[in-house]
């Protein structure tokens, strides 16, 4: 079968399975590998990519579904030569040992700060309605849909706060 | 994952007349989609509904409001009128798992994610759910996160949902589309079924039903809110034990209550000898502890679940303390300023 993506900007169809996923589509297809194949079942994050502005774990998704949907991956954010505050703040925090979680860290934080603009409220809220502040507790819980292995979250966090103040 | 015929549906009517035949509806996909890269699932069709405008939405229903069946957990929980009247709903969900699957998943589909246990995934070991009659490995097996109520010989999975257990405190019913097109509506409180000889089947939708939407009545007026949850870890972890509560308060007695248990049971856990036990009582660990009792004499534990029935004694009435006003509810939560 035949999907149309919209993927960091660029229109992209593919010739795929029923069963490929969103993962498989951009990594086998598009060749576009940031996003890592973790667990595929969901648990880790590392697949993180936005679908339509949205965070989700793009192996629970099937490519079929997506029809003419916009995702961005890591690949749509800055550049090597040109990294964009949040990846600049993962370095200068050194936010990562392996590095395997980090597009997915990334992607997530950057919705992440998206939902704290728009006033989302998570579970280590105080109040459901007024400010949020971004305190330790809430990245962690916000972000707890991406695991380190290497166990980096302390440096992610703080990488997280410093991009957070930059955008603000 | 095995081989299927993946179709999008254009209609209700014509999602409708594609089921049955080992089809199965997708919409958000997350738990379906997890079960059949294992091939515990394995339907030979997907119809994908998710872009079914009709089902999408949160509209005003009398003082309630309707929910459309699409809805994503995240929307839902983010609804300016869900956090101010049903704050229990909104805290539930965020409880549940992490905000990528939140995204995702759906209101129907939340709903009608699979009651399961280590054992159901493990297509190695005898399960009753996956394959009627095979037997039930938990039985004599390991399993902290196995219900203590409603369970039968043939199975012990809980019903992992955290808003299946606010909808079902605040009284919400699901509006189900049959499959000759009528609508009929159930309460979420008698949606599930327990397991008795036939875990496979955990609902009352029969052939060809299509969860269309969830009512949520009116909150009672004065009623306070709390959603307590228990995990192993402090986020992104299914309950080991949750109490979702609202409480109506009168010249300073207790009266009304709706209760109900996640993490317990094969479906939110509702107890009424123990909601009785709270009405007209005044609030305090007297009236609390006869609730918790009535509340846990029915347990029926595994080796490894006995400690549910001390925690689930304790997460009541630390709820019933902070939606009495007896514990505010920054100090009673403490759990949730601990990072990650």
């Amino acid at each position: 079968m035949r999907t149309r993506l919209t993927v960091n900007g660029e229109p992209r169809e593919i010739e795929h399975d029923t069963r490929t996923t969103l993962l498989d589509a951009l990594r086998d297809h598009l060749g576009l590998t940031g996003s890592k194949k973790g667990c595929d079942h969901g648990q880790c994050g590392a697949c993180t990519v936005l679908l339509n502005g949205k965070r989700v774990n793009s192996c629970l998704c099937l490519a079929a579904m997506h029809e003419g949907d916009e995702v961005t991956t890591i690949e749509g954010l800055g550049s090597p030569e040109a990294l964009n505050a949040l990846q600049k703040a993962f370095v200068a925090k050194d936010g990562f040992q392996c590095g395997f979680c980090t597009p997915g860290q990334i992607m997530s934080a950057t919705a992440m700060l998206e939902e704290l603009r728009a006033g989302e409220p998570s579970y280590a809220s105080a109040s459901l309605e007024g400010d949020m502040p971004l305190d330790d507790a809430e990245i962690a819980e916000r972000m707890s849909g991406n695991l380190c292995r290497c166990s980096a979250y302390p440096l992610i966090r703080e990488a997280i706060a410093m991009a957070a103040e930059v955008k603000s | 994952m095995r081989d299927f015929e993946y179709s999008r549906a254009e209609s209700l009517d014509g999602a409708a007349g594609q089921l049955g035949d080992g089809a199965s509806i997708i919409a958000g996909g997350t738990n379906l989609l997890d079960l059949m890269k294992i091939q515990v699932m394995v339907p030979g069709r997907l119809v994908d509904i998710s872009r079914l405008e009709d089902l999408k939405g949160i509209s005003e229903h009398g003082d309630g409001l309707r929910i459309g069946a699409l809805v994503t957990n995240s929307e839902l929980a983010a609804d300016a009128r869900v956090r101010s009247g049903w704050p229990l709903l909104s805290r539930a969900i965020l409880a549940g798992a992490s905000a990528q699957i939140r995204n995702k998943a759906t209101t129907g589909g939340n709903l009608l994610q699979r009651t399961r246990c280590p054992y159901f995934y493990d297509t190695a070991m005898a399960c009753n759910k996956r394959t009627p009659g095979e037997g039930c490995a938990a039985q004599g097996g390991v399993g902290r996160m196995l219900a203590i109520f409603g369970t039968s010989e043939h199975c012990l999975a809980a019903h992992p949902s955290d808003m299946a257990v606010a909808l079902t405190a605040l009284a919400a019913e699901v509006e189900i589309r049959a499959a000759d097109g009528g609508i009929r509506l159930v309460p979420v409180r008698e949606l599930y079924r327990l397991p008795g000889d036939r875990p496979d089947l955990e609902t009352v939708l029969g052939a060809g039903e299509i969860i269309t939407a969830v009512r949520l009545p009116a909150p009672r007026p004065q009623t306070r809110q709390v959603y307590k949850k228990v995990r192993d870890r402090a986020s992104y972890a299914f309950a080991l034990v949750s109490v979702a509560v609202a409480v109506e308060m009168k010249d300073e007695r207790i009266a009304s209550v709706s209760l109900a248990c996640g993490g317990v049971a094969p479906c939110p856990w509702t107890n009424p000898e123990a909601e009785q036990a709270l009405i007209g009582a005044a609030p305090g660990d007297d009236a609390f502890a006869t609730a918790a009792d009535a509340l846990v004499a029915q347990a029926s534990c595994h080796p490894d679940t006995e400690f549910k029935i001390p925690l689930l004694r304790r997460t009541l009435i630390a709820a019933l303390r902070e939606a009495t006003g007896l514990a505010d509810s920054a100090a009673a939560n403490p759990t949730t300023r601990t990072p990650a």
